[in-house]
């Protein structure tokens, strides 16, 4: 049944057939494929997916979708935008700022480890690190920081790391996602892990990723009022009310893993890395508006 | 910045319009923790705004105003550049207070 | 006579209110408060209000907060959503056009105690205001303006639901 509505929306792309395969497939192989990294084609994927969306809510500019549920409800929108006006994440955002600026007790500071100075660069992540062969996420890139700097990693879900990654995004706001993946098989490859992941249906509830964010934004879950996938990461990390605190996206896909039902993953693990990246660079060109408020 | 307190008090013409957002549990008293144990109420009771030395603003409020309470309004009367003097105490005693300036 | 003590209590509020220290009941300011009149001043003056605050039902608070009954209001705007988008933070906004206004005071009615906040207005501050608030489920906000002595109030339901994404 997903398969007839997911499929005519991605037909443009080469590797549609796949896609649709692995959806239905429940892959639970992981282990690239070399006949699949021919068919890749992420830049006929993201104009499909944005032109998805953009159908789909005609009345919705394309830079507000990454105000998420937002985007989709006008009673909703009222009451973001009232706490816009001195949101819940301005002490993380504050205590961030501290935290970025205040040296290692080895004397180095984040700024160190980070093309200028890590300021303004939110939007460069995750990216395809070529070297290790793998996909690097803003907050793995800050621990391995801490550590290079003989520091103690902190979690991946909040407080700290949430504060940080507020403050790395809001220098970055209103910039446009820039995710790059360079023509290197393993970068393909991990974009196609992460497509696979988002639309794989996965737990007791058998949803994917794509049921409540392709196939139903705007739609109700219980109570709740789903976002879209486009630009769904551009706001991380999120103050949700649900949490009355900060979290990271890790903590976001550990938690709708949980409430789905599905078998939550290790922050960082190498599918959330993938996903993230796939769901970043279909993203591309919206704007960074982290960190964001969420229901 | 030590304070508890976060202000943004903007003049146009005669009326300044003052946001406050602090930085408070403000627990009910009625949630209870991991243990199962009560998590005591704690919360702000009173809230004062202050301008030369006048209150032009005191919000008495319960347990019932969100986590990390915000407030607006407005008032006449003051510049650009004078000082706007914001405490609070909670039902534990505890005090904290910070002075802004209006922009 | 009434209106004699309502000034003096202004003038004391905005002498004294700034240096109020409350521990536990609260303390007083040291003006006279007698002759029955203190339910209805409750409201007005540097007290925390903290009987009012205790009341179960809007009905008893508003009664503990002011000693006196509201009406209803067209000049009384209530701002609030139609679904909270989380019952735990609720922005809900009041403004009115009604002149002499001392006193602004949210209540929730199904809220295990209906009075969530009462806001003090000296003469010279625009009587509207804008906070948010916890509610436990669905029902009413009502909102309750003291104005020349007199109690106006705008009443509106509010959807608080639970269960979602967010479980």
């Amino acid at each position: 049944m997903f398969r007839t509505i997911l499929c005519p929306a991605f037909a443009a792309l080469a590797a549609a057939a796949l896609a649709c395969v692995a959806a239905s497939a429940i892959a639970a192989s992981d282990k690239a494929d070399p006949k699949t990294n021919a068919g890749i084609n992420p830049v006929a994927d993201a104009t499909a997916f944005r032109k998805f969306f953009t159908d789909k809510f005609p009345k919705v500019k394309l830079e507000e979708f990454v105000n998420g549920p937002y985007s989709m409800d006008e009673d909703l929108h009222k009451q973001w935008e009232e706490k816009e006006q001195f949101a819940p994440y301005e002490f993380a955002l504050e205590t961030g700022k501290d935290m970025f600026s205040t040296p290692f007790r080895n004397g180095k500071t984040y700024a160190d480890c980070f093309p200028n100075g890590g300021i303004g660069i939110r939007q460069n992540y995750p990216y395809f690190d070529e070297k290790e062969g793998k996909v690097v996420t803003l907050e793995l890139a800050l621990n391995r920081c801490r550590e290079a700097n003989s520091e103690a990693p902190y979690s991946y879900v909040k407080d700290e790391m949430a504060s940080l990654t507020a403050y790395m995004a809001f220098t970055s706001r209103s910039k446009p996602m820039d995710i790059r993946i360079p023509n290197d098989p393993r970068a393909l490859e991990a974009y196609e892990n992460g497509k696979r992941y988002f639309y794989t249906r996965r737990g007791q509830l058998n949803f994917s990723c794509a049921t409540c964010h392709v196939q139903s934004p705007g739609e109700h879950i219980r109570a709740e009022i789903l976002a879209p996938a486009l630009g769904i990461l551009n706001a991380m990390p999120i103050y949700r009310s649900e949490w009355s605190g900060m979290g990271t996206t890790s903590r976001r896909f550990i938690t709708c893993n949980s409430q789905t039902r599905a078998v939550p993953l290790e922050p960082q693990s190498d599918e959330y890395r993938d996903v993230e990246y796939f769901l970043s660079y279909v993203a591309n060109g919206l704007p960074i508006s982290g960190p964001g408020a969420r229901p | 910045m030590a304070s508890t307190i976060r202000v943004r008090a903007t003049a146009t013409g005669d009326t300044t319009e003052v946001q406050a957002l602090i930085q408070h549990p403000m627990d009910t008293g009625l949630v209870k923790d991991a243990q199962g144990q009560i998590i005591p109420a704690h919360f702000i009771q009173q809230l004062t705004f202050e301008h030369n030395g006048k209150t032009v603003f005191l919000a008495n409020w319960g347990t019932a105003v969100s986590k990390d309470p915000y407030v607006k309004f407005s008032f006449k009367g003051a510049n650009k550049g004078d000082d706007l003097r914001i405490s609070w105490v909670d039902n534990k005693g505890a005090t904290d207070n910070t002075t802004a300036k209006i922009q | 006579m009434n209106l004699d003590r309502t000034s003096a209590t202004r003038r004391l509020v905005l002498k004294g209110a700034g240096s109020v220290a409350l521990i536990g009941a609260g303390v007083y300011l040291g003006f006279e408060t007698g002759f029955g009149i203190l339910p209805a001043l409750a409201a007005a003056n540097g007290k925390y209000p903290e009987e009012a605050f205790k009341q179960k039902s809007d009905a008893d608070a508003i009664k503990a907060l002011y000693g006196k009954t509201a009406e209803a209001s067209d000049k009384v705007k209530l701002d609030a959503p139609e679904i909270a988008e989380n019952g735990a933070v609720v922005p809900i906004a009041v403004a009115t056009t009604l002149p002499d206004v001392t006193s602004i005071s949210f209540f929730v009615s199904e809220n295990p105690n209906a009075l969530a906040a009462s806001y003090v207005i000296p003469a010279g501050t625009v009587p509207a205001i804008a906070n948010r608030l916890k509610m436990a489920k669905t029902c009413n906000v009502i909102a309750i303006v003291e104005s020349s002595g007199k109690l106006f109030s705008a009443t509106k339901e509010v959807k608080v639901t639970v269960g979602g994404c967010g479980g």
